[in-house]
Formats: structure tokens, C-alpha cells, sequence
């Protein structure tokens, strides 16, 4: 007999009512949002009109599908462009991280540790903002005193690649730093007796150790930097990744089913990297 | 055998990182809008500096009322995601059977991993004339023409709830899942009522949890931009959208800065404020996973 659990039979048929109700509320929108994909219709919105793949694969007007939708796809690119930098940054920077808050003890690692959490509870639109005000106030002064022009320092990919490392970084040192506190150091120990270099040790022991967790770090950026839309908001520039381009359409156009079909795309492409992440995940803590 | 010096060299190849990504990123960029935002402008590249900018701010009822209606509606989110999330975090940690356990969490994290633009989308396309919830209900008779159920305080409430109730839940099952079952067995042998177990020995428990909780879904809520946007409308007066308006549509990032000082100033007094009064700090909280 579970004692936490409520003792009447009524109340635990309400306490089970309650989960499938928060579960369904949880759903509805998702459901909502992929469903209509699937409809025969120019807007998401009942009647059903029977099931059609268009609004992914057609070619013609007025039902342009999203693979044939130049912006939606242009949109896409630029969000794999800025994932895949930014999460391969955030990895190694993290990892750095890491090694730098396990391994080593140094004066004021307390106050170096809260400075490495602070970006995660600045809000999105801040961080944004300020990498913005930043970066403009260096390429002006490098404009006015030098003459040089650095284009790169205006909005586009470039920032929003600054903006969303800014706060990924402090994600991945974390999921790196959880892994690396588990590791046995006894391990590395004995690869440096039996005449390891220490950079063999790295490769050969330490790092395939890490390996599961730099794998969910950065599936874990990748997605955060996929769907980010507070910091990138302000730092985009003329090559706008897919939310914006897809917000973009959702506020200015008004919508056609082919934005359901991005959403499903979306839901299920995240949903498969969060699984494999998690099966990784658990696979790397089996053996360990 | 210079041991000690690769030591310090490894210890300086690590820190450089560290060092620049948050000097570079984090804390010059905010001495940036800082700056800009004590900086006004009287003629073409003429600046004088003073606190011109929170003057305008306070002297402006739309922008703190802005900021307070924000403040109030992040609380009572955060509340309400508290009230709605603990029965589900209480029945993953303490009531599900072992293997539902792990599916009943995963199947709440799910939504997690789904853009806030695509849950944004999907409540429009459920709330709004020609939704979802309107059609039901004219089908069944109980409306006779199309009803609007976005751009209500209601729904942006509804919406923010949804889009932050998971990482309520999340610090709550870890925390709840720490405690045995002999505590709560303890409280009822010792005549204690289901509320009295219930306030005296459960919520003391999950406290951290509860902290934790409640700091990350008061930022989020504050800090969040899309929800209150699309499900709000254009008159849902958040302070974000105030933040953006001034820095991309008027382009005066004077106050733009001045208003993204004030939200951080007072979305870290918030924080302050909480974990002072539950006697937690920061690293605990935040970087538990």
C-alpha cells in the first residue's frame, strides 16, 4: 500500500481524472498545431476536408508545400548554419568549462561558478539587446577612428551565433560538468602509470568517458539554438533562420496549413533528436 | 620536473575561454546597454549623459504600468503553474507505479523539446474565431455565431502557464522524488491529518524544489516575448514587446536600454528577493540537474 497515495478509491479515480486532464492540455495544442497539416484546405480551421500531403509537397499555386516554399527553406538552411556553429562551439567551450570548474582549484571558483549559471537567468530579449548594443558600439568606434567596416558586427548570422552561444555555453558546461564529477580519476591514474602521455590519456580515456554526455550537449544546443527566438529576434539581420521567417508569415500574412506542416516537421524532427539523446544519455550511465 | 607549470598552463588554456565568453558576451554587453542607456541625445552625434532616460520612464504611466502589469501577471503565472504543476510532480515522484513513472515523465517533457512558436501556433489555431473551441461549441448549439477566445488576459495567462508549467515540474519531481515514503507513513502515526502531513512535512521538503521552480518560471514568464504576443495581440502591453518596439520599430536604443536595465534590475531583485527569504542560493538552485 503506497501511503503518499490518497487512501479513497473516489480520490484516487479523481487524482487519475486530474493527470489525464493536465496530459491532454499539454497535448492539445501540439495536436492542434500538426493536425491540420494534413487537411485539404487553404486554412487551418475545420471542416475537414479529407487528408492530403500537399502542403509539404505541392508545387503549384496557390498550395505551395513547404519543400518547395523558397523562404521557409532558405529559413531552414540558415537555422542548420547557426545550430550546428553554435552547438559545436558551445561543446567545446563547455567542455573547457568543465574540466576548468572540476578539475581546478583557483581562487574565487565560487564566484566564477555563479558568473558561469548568471547567463541562464538573464531573459532572452536582454541578452539580445545588449550583444546588439555591444557589437554596434565596436563596429562604430572601428568606423569612426579606423575606417574599416566589419559588416559582421551588424545583426545577422554572425550575432545570432553570438547571441545564442552566450547562454547554450552555460547549458552545455553544465551537462559536461555533471558527466565529468562521475568519472573516476583512478582511471586516468593508472593510463598515466602504465606510461600514457597525458594527451593520450585525454583522447583514449578521459574524453570517451565524455562522450555520451558531449553527444547530449550538443543535440540539446542544437535544438535550444533551433527553436530560440527571444536573443535571435533582435540580433537577425536580412538572413532570418525558420521561427522568425515562420513568425514573420504568422503575424503579417495570416496563415496557410503550410505553417501546420513546418510545425509538424518541427515536432517530429525534435522529438526524434530528444529520443536518441535520451537513449544516448542512458546507454552512456548503463556502463558507467 | 616541471609538473607545476603544465599545471598553470592547462589552468590558463582553460580559463581563457571561460574568461572571454563571459567578459566579451555577458558583461561588457551589459555595461553596454547600461551605458546607452544613462546617454541622450541632443543633436546628430551629440550626447549629453544623465538619468534623462529613467526620468522619461517613470514620468510615462503606459511604460510602468507596462512594467507592472508584467510583473503582476509573471507572479500570478508562476503561482498558478505552482498550483498546477505540484499534483503532477507529487504523482510522478510518489503515486505512479515504477515503469509508468518513467513514461508519465517523458510524455511531460516532450512538449518541452517543441518550439514556443509551434505551442503558440497550435493554441491559435484551437482559441481563435474560426478555431477549434468556437466550431465545438456553435456544433453543439451552446454559441450561435464564431466567438474570439484569443486577446484576453485569460488566454495570455492560460498560454504562459502551458509554455512554462514543465520546468515547474522538473525541479519539483527531483525533489519530491528524494523524500521516503516512511516520512509521510511518520506524520500519519503520529495523528498528524492528510493537511497537516501534507503542509507540515511534505511542502517543507520539496522546498528547494519549489524555490527553484518558481525563480526559473518568474523569468521565463517575465522575459517571454511570443506568448503573450500572439496569444495577447497587439494591446497586451508586455514589457518586452516595449523593448522591442524602441529598439527595432522607433530605433531609440536609449530607451530601449533603458527599459532592458529596468527588466533585468528588477527580474534579479525578484530572484534576490526569493532566495533570500527561502535562505537558497543561486548555484544550488539553478544548475541542479
Amino acid at each position: 500500500m503506497n501511503v503518499a497515495a490518497p487512501q479513497s478509491s473516489f480520490l484516487r479515480w479523481v487524482y487519475r481524472f486530474y493527470m489525464l486532464a493536465f496530459l491532454v492540455y499539454l497535448a492539445a495544442p501540439l495536436f492542434a498545431a500538426g493536425m491540420f497539416a494534413f487537411n485539404d484546405s487553404m486554412f487551418p480551421a475545420l471542416p475537414w476536408n479529407g487528408f492530403t500531403l500537399d502542403w509539404f509537397f505541392s508545387s503549384t499555386e496557390p498550395k505551395i508545400g513547404m519543400f518547395h516554399d523558397r523562404r521557409l527553406l532558405r529559413g531552414l538552411q540558415n537555422s542548420l548554419i547557426i545550430g550546428v556553429a553554435v552547438s559545436a562551439l558551445a561543446v567545446a567551450a563547455g567542455t573547457c568549462n568543465a574540466f576548468l570548474f572540476e578539475r581546478k582549484q583557483f581562487p574565487g571558483k565560487n564566484i566564477f561558478y555563479i558568473m558561469m549559471i548568471v547567463p541562464l537567468v538573464i531573459p532572452g530579449v536582454i541578452l539580445g539587446i545588449s550583444i546588439l548594443v555591444f557589437a554596434s558600439m565596436i563596429a562604430n568606434g572601428l568606423e569612426e577612428t579606423f575606417g574599416i567596416e566589419w559588416d559582421f558586427l551588424r545583426p545577422g548570422i554572425f550575432l545570432v551565433i553570438l547571441g545564442q552561444f552566450s547562454f547554450l555555453t552555460t547549458i552545455t558546461s553544465l551537462v559536461i560538468g555533471a558527466r565529468l564529477r562521475k568519472f573516476d580519476i583512478a582511471l586516468e591514474e593508472a593510463a598515466l602509470n602504465l606510461g600514457a602521455t597525458r594527451l593520450r590519456v585525454l583522447m583514449t580515456v578521459t574524453l570517451p568517458y565524455l562522450m555520451p554526455a558531449l553527444f547530449s550537449a550538443f543535440v540539446v544546443a542544437f535544438l535550444v539554438s533551433f527553436e530560440n527566438f527571444n536573443t535571435t529576434l533582435m540580433l537577425v539581420g536580412s538572413d532570418a533562420p525558420l521561427t522568425i521567417t515562420m513568425y514573420d508569415r504568422m503575424v503579417k500574412v495570416g496563415s496557410t496549413p503550410v505553417l501546420n506542416a513546418v510545425s509538424f516537421f518541427l515536432m517530429v524532427g525534435s522529438g526524434l533528436l530528444a529520443l536518441l539523446s535520451v537513449v544516448v544519455q542512458r546507454g552512456g550511465n548503463k556502463e558507467a | 620536473m616541471p609538473r607545476t607549470d603544465i599545471g598553470k598552463l592547462s589552468f590558463i588554456l582553460l580559463f581563457a575561454p571561460f574568461a572571454l565568453w563571459i567578459v566579451l558576451l555577458i558583461i561588457l554587453p551589459q555595461l553596454g546597454i547600461g551605458y546607452i542607456s544613462l546617454r541622450e541625445k541632443v543633436g546628430p552625434g551629440e550626447y549629453t549623459f544623465g538619468l534623462a532616460n529613467y526620468a522619461a520612464f517613470v514620468s510615462e504611466p503606459i511604460y510602468w504600468n507596462t512594467l507592472l502589469r508584467t510583473a503582476w501577471m509573471s507572479i500570478l503565472v508562476t503561482v498558478m503553474a505552482l498550483i498546477i504543476g505540484f499534483p503532477v510532480a507529487y504523482y510522478i515522484a510518489k503515486i505512479a507505479q515504477r515503469r509508468s513513472r518513467a513514461a508519465l515523465f517523458l510524455m511531460c517533457l516532450i512538449p518541452l523539446w517543441v518550439s514556443d512558436l509551434v505551442r503558440a501556433f497550435g493554441w491559435i489555431v484551437i482559441l481563435r474565431e474560426t478555431g477549434l473551441v468556437s466550431s465545438f461549441l456553435q456544433k453543439i448549439g451552446l454559441i450561435s455565431g464564431p466567438v474570439e477566445f484569443l486577446y484576453n488576459d485569460a488566454t495570455v495567462v492560460m498560454g504562459l502557464v502551458y509554455t512554462v508549467v514543465l520546468f515547474m515540474i522538473v525541479p519539483l519531481v527531483s525533489t519530491l522524488d528524494g523524500m521516503d515514503n516512511s516520512l509521510i507513513e511518520a506524520g500519519y502515526n503520529l495523528g498528524g491529518s492528510r493537511l497537516t502531513v501534507f503542509r507540515r512535512i511534505v511542502v517543507p521538503y520539496a522546498m528547494p524544489g519549489i524555490v527553484a521552480g518558481c525563480i526559473i518560471v518568474f523569468m521565463l514568464t517575465a522575459g517571454s516575448y511570443l506568448t503573450p504576443i500572439l496569444l495577447g495581440g497587439k494591446n497586451s502591453m508586455w514589457f518586452t514587446e516595449q523593448i522591442y518596439e524602441q529598439f527595432v520599430t522607433r530605433y531609440n536604443w536609449e530607451s530601449g536600454a533603458t527599459f532592458g536595465v529596468l527588466l533585468l534590475v528588477f527580474t534579479s531583485f525578484v530572484v534576490w528577493l526569493g532566495l533570500r527569504l527561502t535562505g537558497q542560493n543561486l548555484a544550488s538552485t539553478v544548475a541542479k540537474d
